[in-house]
Order: C-alpha cells, then structure tokens, then sequence
C-alpha cells in the first residue's frame, strides 16, 4: 500500500470520533433521503399491484334504480372495457357487547362469487352462499377491531329491517384500503364496516329486483376517464344517477393519493435540508480538518507530491468519511422507510406490502452527499493545496489580536481572563464562528419543523373538532325527511338539542372547471355544526347565494360574485346559478354551504332534512344508542368524540414516529456541529491550553476556556434556530396544500422551548465527550515538539 | 569497501580541479509583504553551491537564511532573481516543474523534523521513494544513518536525534543531487546535534550530495568547505574553510 494510502486509514483511526460525527450528519441527509424516497415508491408500488392484481375500477357511478339491461349500453361507450352492475348502500349494525351503533357500506357480490372488478382478497372463509340471503363476507380491519370469526353474527338494520347475518369470510378490496364512513376524516375500525352480501339478497332488501343503483368500470389502456365519466352522466341522469366519477376522485384512492402526494412534498422538501445541511457541515468540518494539516501539505510539496497527488489524497479522506455516512445512511434509511412503510400498512389496508425502495433513491441520495461532500470540501482542498509549500510549512503566524472593546479596561474589569479569552476567540474568527452558530441553528430549526407538526395538527382538531363542532352525534338519514323528524329526534333519551341539515350531492362548475361536492343546507345561525371560518370564527349565512371554502373556489377558480353552476344530481336534477357570496378558509376537505331554505328551495321540495346533529346528555348515551340502532330511517351514526379520539391515536402512532426520527436526526446534527468544532479546536490550541496547564491553570479552567467557546456558540445559534426553524417551518405547512388538508402555520413556544432544550443538551453532550480528552492533555509532549 | 570508497573520494577532493556549480543563484531578492509593511527578507543575494561540497549557511536569526534556501529548494519563489540548476532557471519555472525538481532533486531536512505522525519510520521513508525516480529501499536509507533497527518504529516511539537522523534517511534516499538542511540540530541538545551533524557529513561524503546546512551556530562552521555570512538579507563574506574537522570533534 501507498505511504499516502497507509497514512489515510490511520489518520481516519486517529481522528475516528470526528470521522464518525461528520458521517452521522451525513447519514441523517442520505436515512431522511432513502426513506422518504422508499417509502412512497412502497406505498404507490403497494397501492398501483394491489389495484392492478384486484382489478380496481377505473369510474365509478351511482344512480337511483336503474335496468340491468343498461349494462349492455354502459359496455358501448367507447373505450369502456369491463362494466359490473352492483347493488350498494348503507345500513346500521348492532355489534354485541358494543353500546355505540356502526355503520356499514354495503356492497352485493354477483352469482359468481369473486367480482369482476374491485375483487375480494379473501383473507379467511369463503364467498356467500346465494342460497342463503344471510351470508356475509366482513372487511378484515371490522373484524379484527371487534374480535368477529367465521361463524360469527352481526345484527342489521338493513332498510327499516332487522337482521340476523351470518359471517362466512373476512376480506380485503381495492375499494376500501382507507375504510372511511360518510363524513369522516380517518377510518373508525370499530364504528364503519364494510359487507359484502348475495346480490339476491340485496336485492330484496332494497328492492332493486332486476336493477341496480351502483356500477363500476374499468377502462381500455389509454381511454380519458372524464370524457366517459360524461357519457355515463348522461345515460344515468333519468335513472337518477348522481355523478360518475374516475378512480381519482374515488374516496379510499383519494385519501391514499393524498397521503402520497404529502409524503412527497415532504420527500422533496426534508432531505433537501438535511442534505444541505450536512453538506454545509461536511464542508466545515472538512475545512478546518483540513487547516490543521497545512504543515503536512507543504512538506509532501517539499518532497516532490504535486498538487493533484495532495489534492487528491485529501479528497480521499472526505471520500472515505462521505461513503461511511453514505453506507450508515442507506442501512438507517432502509430500516426507518421500512417501519414508516409498515405505519402506512397500518393506516392503510392492504392484503400485502411491498416495500421495494427504488435502488435509484439509494444511488441518488448516495450520489448527492458524495457530490454534496467533495464538492464543498474541494474548495477547501484546493486552498490548502494551492499555498508555497515554505508558506504551508511555517508555523501559521501568531493570531493578531489587536485591541479590541474586549480588551478595554471597563469590560476587562468584568469578565474575567478565561472569559474574555472565549470571546476573543469567537470574535477573532467572525466566519468560522459564524458557521459553527449556523450548523447548529439549523439543528434547532430541524426540530421546530419535526414538533410543528404536533402543533399544527392540535390546533387542527380544536379548529374542526372543538370550535366548529359542538354536536356529539350527527344521524345520516336514509332519506330526506320533514323537520317533524328533529321533534322525534328530540324526544329521544338524553338529546338536548337537535339541528338539521339537508345535503345534496351536486357538481359545481365555473368557467372549464367542475368538482363533485356535497352541497349543504344549514339554518342560518348553527348552534351545533358550526360553519366556521379558520380565520374568524362563525358566520352567519346569508339568505341567497353560496358560502364556499377557499379550497373550492380555488379548485374553480371562483372568486367572490362568481356565479357558480350547480348540476343537481338528484331529486329532480334542477340547473341553478348561484352567487358565490362568501369565501371562508378551512383546514379539511372543500365544502360549501347554503341556507336550508334555499337549499329546499333549488330542489323544489317541501322543507326537508337528511342529516341531524344532536347535543347528548353523556349519561343516557347508552339508552340513546340503543334507541338508534332500532330507528329504521338511521343510515349512519357519526360521534364526534370518537372521531377526535380516533385522529388522536392515529396521529400518535404515526406522526410520533416521525417527531421520533427528526428529533433524532436533529439531534445528530448537533453533535456533529460542536462535537468536531470542539475537538478541531483542541486540535489547534492544545499547546495553548497545555501550556496554561503548566503555568497553573486548573483542568476545569482549560475546559472551561475551549468548551465555553462551544456552549457560547450554541447559546448563540439558538434564537438563529428559532428564527430559521419558523421560516422553514411555516413554509413547509403553507406548502401543504391538499384537497384534503390545509396544514395550520403554527408553532406552539414550547415547540421552541424543546427544540432548544434538545440542541443544548447534544451540545453538552458532546463538549462533555471532549472534555474527557482534554483530561487526558498530555503535558510534556504538547511542549516539547512543535507538530 | 567503504574505506575504499572513502580513500576515493578524499583522492578525487584533494587533487580535482575547482568542481563544476550544481546550482547558482543570481541577484535573489525577497520581499515579504508590500508598502509600509514590506519586510525585505533578501537582498539581492548570489550564491553557488558546488558539486559535492558542504556549505554552511551562517546568519542571526532573521537574517534570511530559510527564505534563501526555501528559493534555492523551489519551496518558493524569489521577488526577483534567478536561480540555475543544471542549465535550466528553476525560477522560471511553473508549478509543475518545479514540483518535479524537488521531487527529482532535492533533499530537505527541518528543524522540527517535520516526520508524519502516523507513518513509521520506513514508511515516513518510502513516502519519498514512492515517487522518486531512482530511490534507494527505505530500509537502505535507514541503514545509513545508523537506524536499520528503527524502521517500524512511529515518530512519538523516537527520541528528537532519532526523528531528525529518520528525516535524514528520508532526505537522501531519493538520492538527491542537493540536500538542504535547515538548522537541523536546531531543536536538539549538543551531543545529539552530533550525531545527526555525523549522519549528514557521511552522506554528504559517502554520496558527494551537494550540502547546503543552515545554522545560526558558529561552532557549526567548522565542519563545512565553505561558510557564507548572511547578515539583514544580503551576504556579508564567503570564506573557504582551510581547517575542516570531523562533526564527531564538534561541540557547543
Ligand atoms: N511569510 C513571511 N511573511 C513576512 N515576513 C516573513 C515571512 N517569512 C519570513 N519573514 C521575515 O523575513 C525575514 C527573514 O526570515 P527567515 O528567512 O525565516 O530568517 P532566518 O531563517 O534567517 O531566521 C525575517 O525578518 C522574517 O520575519
Ligand atoms: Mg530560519
């Protein structure tokens, strides 16, 4: 082995602690990095085989009641490849041992068994018997959350009728990967159920005999959805059909799309930063690495090496450093996207899980650290290279202190002699110290982001859960109903109050633009259901016209005074324009509201209602409850509570994790900082701090001179971090920007108080990890040669 | 043998004519620094340095010595002046030359020694031979100067006189046609600032390697062909040595 080769390896061994700081800051750019990057190539590649395999559907419509005979001119709009009528609607379970009602989508399986499309992966059991009309099939999360087997019965209300259902599978579809019941935000396992029954029975129950009121497509390779989304609307529209829509507005896929489509905001944005910031510190610490070797450097220039040959030797050692970080970076990467994949799974359910990271996201993060680390340190390689070797070799000239307001008597007087030496020094290199406060500023503002994220989803469920809703329970109906029906609500056991509300499924368009929505009509002034502005609270509706969330009127590039188009998709399927007369900001979802009355109004019926919010005595829930599960005309049982708990423990499980990650990544990077500023720093001044020993300094006061130095620094960077942190933070939440959620901008300050409190404790952490060497100073030698 | 050799070279000495310049500096100026802070390090110096002799550079410290022999070594460049070695101005040339003539030619030794710390003897050796074109074996060099059984040995497990006799060997191993030393017993206490003084008067007898030795000990003089008085950057006398003793009869 080369001299040179033989002097790279022991001199890694040697500065071994340093070696592996640098390679920490660059593994938390390369882990953040691959397992982003692995966890969105698992989660689309789970989703795109699960699909594919299962037969997905392309579109998806729902009408009224319509022939099976429409099958046939469904399967002749062009580019259409497979049709399957089905019969689907919900109904309300009794679940023994369980006080709340559930509700359940239920969903008819043809003759056959297995369907066409949107096929079962069956986990257990086997397909009904469509003989028997009380067979069903469970989903499996359902089934899993109530302990329910094969052989086991679930009690119905099934269209006012009571029935007894018999378990013979447990299953997974396509359809249902994010299992969501109407209205909701997260899946509710215990409270929303998916059943899959005999088309016969179904059938019968709903009274669709030779008809169906659902129907799924899949398309040829090629075919725009939307353009048969169009044709379908306007078979179905006279058997009330109520919007066609593609697999992209479809719920389950939009909810997983949109959880994609946030991982990769986040993918593209965190690793940047981390690797940036490793980068940054890779570069620093490199550079006064490489400072401390100028000696080294003009004598292998003495002796004849050229600059490419030292040059290169250098660029060797960030290499080596770069490939540990890389490699350590990889393997953390791999196994944090594999548990994030496996939350995910979680989340999500799907009959398997790929995770297959791409080999590219491990080469593209490999290569952007390499790149990132030789690149920055190049410039410092090419400096040190680049001065006469007689210039490399002197001893650096003393350090010009000049007389500075540090060394006037008024401050001398106050601080004493190690003290005004720590300053000295900070100040006597305005950059480097400058750097050092920046690599661990950005330590605190890598924090901030992680812990915003618990802030912004908090405020997120007191803005949508606690001051926008203050009913407990919210009642779909099956059908619209006379406001008679809030007096039987009333009279129900423990409700104190009761609003209605009449939804309609409507498609608002403007100008080019269309969106399939649930329009809802709502009393003027709502003591419960509140329609709330993030910005200002309540409003009040006014009579005429549409109040619509900033997200809708930016998905129709509406403003205030457009006059949006409503298609009506049910009743008698009435054309209106309306004003848009309000704008209002919201965090979920894209609704838009009217009054009750004009709602009733546009539909040309009597004053009806679908949906009620009841407030609940919390001591006769029970009986309430019970009383539900027997009222015919309950599709759906909503409770808010429920709700927030749910949001709460799948918010725990994962975002947790993530806050765990970041927290420790960040945590790496202060280590880094001041770990190897610290010893680069003993580096430099050990025969400083040795020969104060000698002359009668105390241990405590030459830690206290090169440590101090370090804490300062970090004392420094902290309010830097803050400042940094919320930028970068808020940034990221406004970039946030889904159909289904807007990310709060805010930060708590105790976000700021943790995030600081960590960064310090890694920096004492690691002044503390050096102190130890400055214990082991060896006198003699620092003094007797001149290395 | 190696009195053959010896007898050899003091008969080649005594009746050769004046021996050929291996390398000649002409009008060498140094300025360190510019306008009020300009620091003239040199002063417009001459300088020839002789096939196979020994020169003792003698000079106050600040006197220019090191900048004089960092010029001649082509560790620097000189303000103005010339420099000649083997018919080529070394002052003239680039980077790359010039790193060629050190690596081809020059020997130095420092007086801090200037070992790598985490190379071992033979290896702070092979570090030169590596990249020379006609080396001598590391364990050779070591050999003479007395260290054969020190090669594994780091720099920390070697005592000063050791490190400074390692720096030697690595030095002359390239085999170099000039070796530079700048006050190699500098750091070093009397009795080992013998033994190291030894190690390059063989070589520089047992090799005939061009000897350039800086110091700002007169007792030193004694030993060399030639001694040159550097005073504020310009020479003040050139005196040729008619009574030269052995290093082994040094002392100071
Ligand atoms: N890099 C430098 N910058 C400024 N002045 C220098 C530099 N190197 C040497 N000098 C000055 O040049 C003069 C000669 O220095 P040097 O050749 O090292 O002397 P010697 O080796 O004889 O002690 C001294 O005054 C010294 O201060
Ligand atoms: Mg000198």
């Amino acid at each position: 082995m080369h001299p040179l080769d033989r002097k790279l390896f022991r001199d890694l061994w040697h500065i071994k602690g340093q070696v592996l700081a640098i390679a920490l800051v660059i593994a938390t750019g390369v882990g953040v990095m691959v397992q982003s990057l692995g966890a969105i190539q698992s989660l689309q590649a789970t989703a795109d085989a699960y699909y594919e395999r299962y037969h997905f559907a392309d579109v998806f419509a729902h009408v009224k009641r319509a022939p099976k005979s429409l099958a046939r001119r469904i399967a002749d709009i062009p580019g259409v490849q497979s049709v399957e009528p089905r019969i689907v609607d919900y109904a309300t379970l009794d679940i023994e041992g369980f006080n709340e009602p559930a509700t359940t989508y239920l969903s008819s399986l043809p003759d056959l068994g297995q369907p066409l499309l949107n096929r079962l992966a069956l986990v257990s059991g086997r397909f009904v018997d469509h003989s028997n009309p009380d067979e069903v099939i469970v989903n499996k999360r359902f089934a899993e959350a109530h302990g329910l087997t094969i052989g086991g019965t679930l009690t119905a209300v099934i269209n006012t009728t009571k029935r007894s259902l018999r378990i013979v599978g447990i299953a997974l579809s396509p359809e249902h990967v994010y299992a969501i019941g109407p209205g909701a935000l997260m899946p509710d396992d215990k409270r929303y159920a998916v059943l899959w029954m005999g088309e016969a029975a179904l059938a019968g129950a709903f009274d669709l005999d030779g008809a169906f009121n659902d129907v799924t497509l899949t398309l040829l390779p090629g075919t725009d959805p939307e353009g048969v989304v169009q044709r379908l609307d306007t078979l179905l529209a006279r058997y009330g059909g109520t919007g066609a829509y593609a697999r992209k507005d479809q719920i389950s896929n939009w909810f997983l799309m949109s959880e994609i489509d946030q991982l990769k905001t986040m993918a593209r944005l965190l690793p940047t930063i981390f690797l940036a910031v490793a980068a940054f510190l890779t570069n620093m610490v490199v550079d006064r690495l490489i400072a401390t070797e100028r000696g080294v450097i003009g004598l292998f220039k003495a002796f004849g090496y050229s600059d490419l040959e030292v040059g290169w030797h250098y660029m060797k050692l960030v290499m080596v450093i770069s490939l540990i970080g890389i490699a350590l970076g990889a393997l953390l990467g791999a196994a944090l996207g594999h548990l994030t994949t496996s939350l995910y799974a979680e989340m999500y359910a799907f009959p398997f899980l790929l995770f297959r990271p791409h080999p590219a996201s491990f080469v593209a993060a490999g290569a952007l650290s390499l790149a990132a680390a030789t690149l920055g340190t190049a410039t410092a390689v090419r400096r040190a290279v680049r001065l006469a070797p007689a210039e490399a070799m002197r001893p650096p000239a003393p350090q010009s202190f000049s007389r500075s307001f540090l060394s006037s008597g008024r401050l001398s007087g106050f601080f004493d002699q190690p003290t005004r030496m720590i300053f000295r020094q900070v100040f006597r290199w305005p950059v480097r110290s400058g750097l050092t406060v920046l690599g661990i500023a950005m330590s605190v503002a890598v924090l901030i982001m992680a812990l915003q994220w618990l802030d912004s989803i908090n405020r997120l469920i007191d803005v949508y859960f606690v001051a926008a809703q203050r009913q407990d329970v919210t009642v779909g109906l099956t059908e619209v109903r006379p406001p008679s029906v809030q007096e039987a609500f009333k009279n129900l056991p423990g409700v104190q109050a009761v609003e209605g509300e009449r939804d309609v499924d409507v498609r608002a368009r403007f100008g080019s633009r269309s969106k399939r929505l649930s329009l809802a009509g709502m009393t003027e002034r709502q003591g419960l259901f509140i329609v709330y502005d993030d910005a200002g609270g309540a409003i009040d509706l006014p009579p005429g016209g549409l109040v619509i969330s900033s997200k809708l009127a930016e998905i129709l590039g509406a403003e205030l005074g457009s006059r949006i188009t409503l298609d009506v998709l049910e009743g008698q399927r009435p054309v209106v324009d309306v004003p848009v007369v309000r704008i209002f900001d919201t965090y979920i979802g894209y609704p838009a509201y009217m009054r009750l009355e004009a709602v009733n109004r546009m539909m040309r019926e009597t004053e009806v209602v679908n949906r009620v919010h009841l407030r609940v005595d919390p001591r006769e829930q029970d009986a309430l409850f019970r009383k539900l599960k027997d009222t015919p005309y309950v599709a759906a049982v909503t409770l808010r509570q429920a709700s927030i708990d749910m949001f709460n423990e799948t918010m725990a499980r994962t975002l947790l994790v993530f806050v765990g990650i970041f927290a420790g990544f960040a945590a790496a990077l202060a280590v880094g900082v001041v770990y190897n500023s610290a010893r680069i720093a003993l580096s430099e001044r050990g025969r400083e701090l040795a020969t104060l020993r000698v002359i009668g300094f105390t241990r405590f006061e030459i830690s206290y001179i090169l440590l101090g130095q370090s804490l300062l620094l970090t004392v420094l960077a902290l309010p830097v971090g803050c400042f940094i942190g919320n930028r970068l933070a808020l940034g990221m939440a406004s970039s946030f920007n889904t159909e289904l959620y807007r990310i709060p901008a805010v930060i708590e300050p105790s976000s700021y108080g943790y995030a600081m409190l960590l960064t310090l404790g890694a920096a004492v952490l690691s002044a503390l990890l050096v102190r130890r060497r400055l214990d082991r100073l060896d006198l003699i030698a620092v003094l007797k040669t001149r290395e | 043998m190696q009195t053959d050799q010896r007898e050899a070279d003091d008969a080649r000495k005594a009746d050769a004519p004046p021996a050929k310049t291996a390398l000649s500096a002409r009008g060498l100026t140094k300025v360190y620094g510019t306008g009020e802070l300009a620091v003239w390090a040199l002063r417009g110096v001459d300088l020839d340095l002789r096939e196979g002799e020994l020169v003792v550079l003698l000079g106050a410290s600040g006197s220019g010595k090191s900048t004089l022999l960092n010029i001649v070594g082509g560790l620097d460049r000189p303000t103005e002046g010339s420099v000649h070695f083997d018919g080529a101005e070394i002052t003239r040339f680039n980077d790359a030359r010039l790193t060629r003539y050190r690596r081809d030619h020059v020997g130095f030794v420092f007086q801090f020694y200037n070992l790598v710390p985490s190379l071992t003897a033979e290896e702070n050796v092979a570090l030169v031979t590596e990249i020379a074109p006609n080396p001598m074996k590391p364990s050779e060099a070591l050999g003479l100067i007395g260290l054969g059984d020190r090669q594994t040995h780091f720099p920390a497990q070697l005592s000063g006189g050791e490190q400074q006799r390692v720096a030697i060997a690595r030095a002359i191993a390239k085999r170099p046609r000039i070796l530079l030393c700048d006050e190699p017993t500098g750091a070093l206490d009397s009795q080992t600032g013998v033994v190291v003084l030894e190690a390059i008067e063989r070589i520089n007898r047992e090799l005939g390697t061009t000897t350039a030795l800086i110091t700002h000990n007169a007792g030193i003089s004694a030993m060399a062909d030639r001694v040159i008085r550097l005073a504020d950057g310009a020479i003040q006398d050139v005196s040729i040595n008619g009574h030269k003793i052995a290093a082994s009869e040094l002392s100071w």
